[in-house]
């Protein structure tokens, strides 16, 4: 079964988000969305500065089988892109939670409900 | 409403035993990669790749007239086909339209071996069936749950499996084949495959399948793969190679694939033989075409081919990142009338990303 990390908070369309440390969330996709799409060969963020919307696409990360939109979890304003992903993606196949992560986001803390671990492991389990 | 069965292939605990990830393909339940697909492309590029094939169909065709009926049936010219050889050939309808791409092998003056893609296979047996049927010497016979097939692909495919058996590998050509005991199971080995390298495929029997996958694994060791159909795809595609679903469908002919060498006309009536006739001289209504973006962005199958006017002159019918080349490749097809157009680009997802045409394949491995 993949990894699911407890402090982490999750989205249906398999992406994770970390606790606000001062206002500022990272965010990156799950191992278990990693494993699904296979060796991710690219992957495109939106630009520091940008704002994204909570629920709406903001990336995209094609692999050798398929693209997927890559959504923001929260809406705020993106205050730094990893740009080791964007030029080597396969980071995000072998470490989606740490050296993978794609975005952090200043924001108010308000958006959508989001699930905790064991409804994020429940929903992939289902899958 | 009823859904039927998904089949297993006998290798099936095999690939579950190795943690694949399965697919269902056709039909079956197949092994999408065992690990990276991208490692698995390479292996097959740089050293040997081991593919369980076990899904597609083996149709006999027998009889003093086996070849006369193929003839009839199929676009190629079976009957003159050497005993010991293979040829790459389609089935078509009474419109020309592709109804399946094959290799027929022939195993003995009187028996021919056509292997049809799992999709096709039962189509292919109706249809050899009905075709045959006019033919009082010749009989079809479906094996396919008789036999599993597996391929060692790549540079290091014949070093492999020279240490499981005593046939003359080495004298064996490409596009032939010859019985054989590999570690001592009886086989038909074929010098044939789908990657763009030198490889063979191996016809056992199923019961015989884990056995022979088994040998292959302990003497190819480090320098042997287990590959799953997403580098098989990548492999093919690489290799300029059709797949039956994406560049060859009943709308489409072989000479829009570019393939009007295949269709034999002076072999006698055929199926398909006046529709077929009619457009061999003509310039095709579309031309397949390879394609090279110019970024990162990967056209996919059914993306539209944009043309230098911004309005749609193609489609592209496989499409994936090139492991080989580094860049995201296809395979499309281009309407008459914008075949010299050089300024092209493919809608991904509604922008219009810049795309270079080349002349396929987009890979070839040196000799």
């Amino acid at each position: 079964m993949s990894n699911v990390p407890e402090t982490l908070s999750y989205t249906e369309e398999h992406e994770w988000i970390t606790e606000p440390s001062d206002g500022v969330v990272t965010v990156g996709i799950t191992a278990y969305a990693a494993d699904a799409l296979g060796d991710i060969v690219y992957v495109s963020l939106p630009q520091e500065g940008a704002t994204v919307e909570a629920g709406e696409p903001c990336g995209e990360a094609e692999s050798t089988k398929s693209v997927s939109d890559i959504y923001a979890p929260v809406t705020g304003e993106v205050v730094a892109v990893n740009g080791a992903v964007e030029e080597d993606p396969a980071v995000i196949n072998t470490d989606p939670y740490g050296e993978g992560w794609l975005l952090k986001i200043r924001t108010d803390g308000d958006g959508p409900d989001l699930l905790d671990a064991p409804a994020y492991s429940k929903l992939i389990e289902e899958a | 409403m009823s859904v039927p069965d998904t089949k297993k292939t006998p290798l099936h605990e095999v690939h579950e035993g190795l943690g694949a990830t399965v697919t269902e393909f056709a039909g079956y339940r197949m092994p999408l990669r065992y690990g990276s697909e991208t490692a698995e492309h390479q292996a097959v590029r740089t050293s040997a790749g081991l593919f369980d094939l076990s899904h597609m169909g083996e149709i006999f065709v027998t009889g003093p007239q086996a070849g006369a009926a193929l003839d009839y049936s199929l676009i190629g010219h079976l009957s003159a086909l050497a005993v010991g050889r293979a040829r790459y050939t389609m089935i078509c309808d009474a419109d020309g339209g592709v109804l399946d791409d094959l290799i027929v092998y022939r195993l003995a003056a009187e028996t021919y071996l056509v292997v049809a893609n799992a999709a096709n296979a039962a189509t292919v047996r109706s249809e050899l069936t009905a075709r045959a049927g006019k033919f009082d010497g010749a009989t079809v016979d479906d094996r396919s749950d008789a036999y599993a097939l597996v391929a060692v692909q790549g540079p290091k495919a014949q070093g492999i499996l020279g240490k499981l058996t005593d046939a003359a590998l080495g004298d064996l050509k490409y596009y032939a084949i010859l019985p054989g005991a590999v570690s001592g199971v009886d086989a038909l080995i074929a010098r044939t495959g789908y990657t763009g390298e030198d490889g063979f495929e191996l016809f056992v029997s199923a019961g015989d399948a884990v056995a022979t996958w088994a040998a292959l694994t302990e003497a190819g060791g480090d320098d042997l793969r287990p590959c799953g159909l997403s580098s098989r795809d990548t492999l093919r595609l690489e290799a300029g190679m059709p797949l039956y679903g994406n560049e060859l469908t009943t709308e489409t002919t072989p000479f829009d694939a570019g393939l009007g060498r295949t269709v034999k006309f002076d072999k006698g009536d055929f199926v398909g033989r006046a529709a077929l006739a009619a457009i061999a001289d003509k310039a095709p209504e579309r031309t397949l075409v390879g394609l090279v973006a110019r970024g990162r962005r990967v056209p996919r199958h059914g993306y539209d081919i944009v043309g230098s006017d911004g309005t749609p002159c193609g489609v592209v019918t496989s499409g994936a990142p090139s492991p080989t080349l580094g860049k995201p490749i296809a395979m499309g097809y281009i309407h008459a009338g914008h075949t010299e157009d050089t300024d092209l680009a493919v809608d991904i997802r509604g922008k219009h990303e810049p795309v270079d045409k080349v002349a396929l394949p987009f890979y070839r491995r040196t000799p």
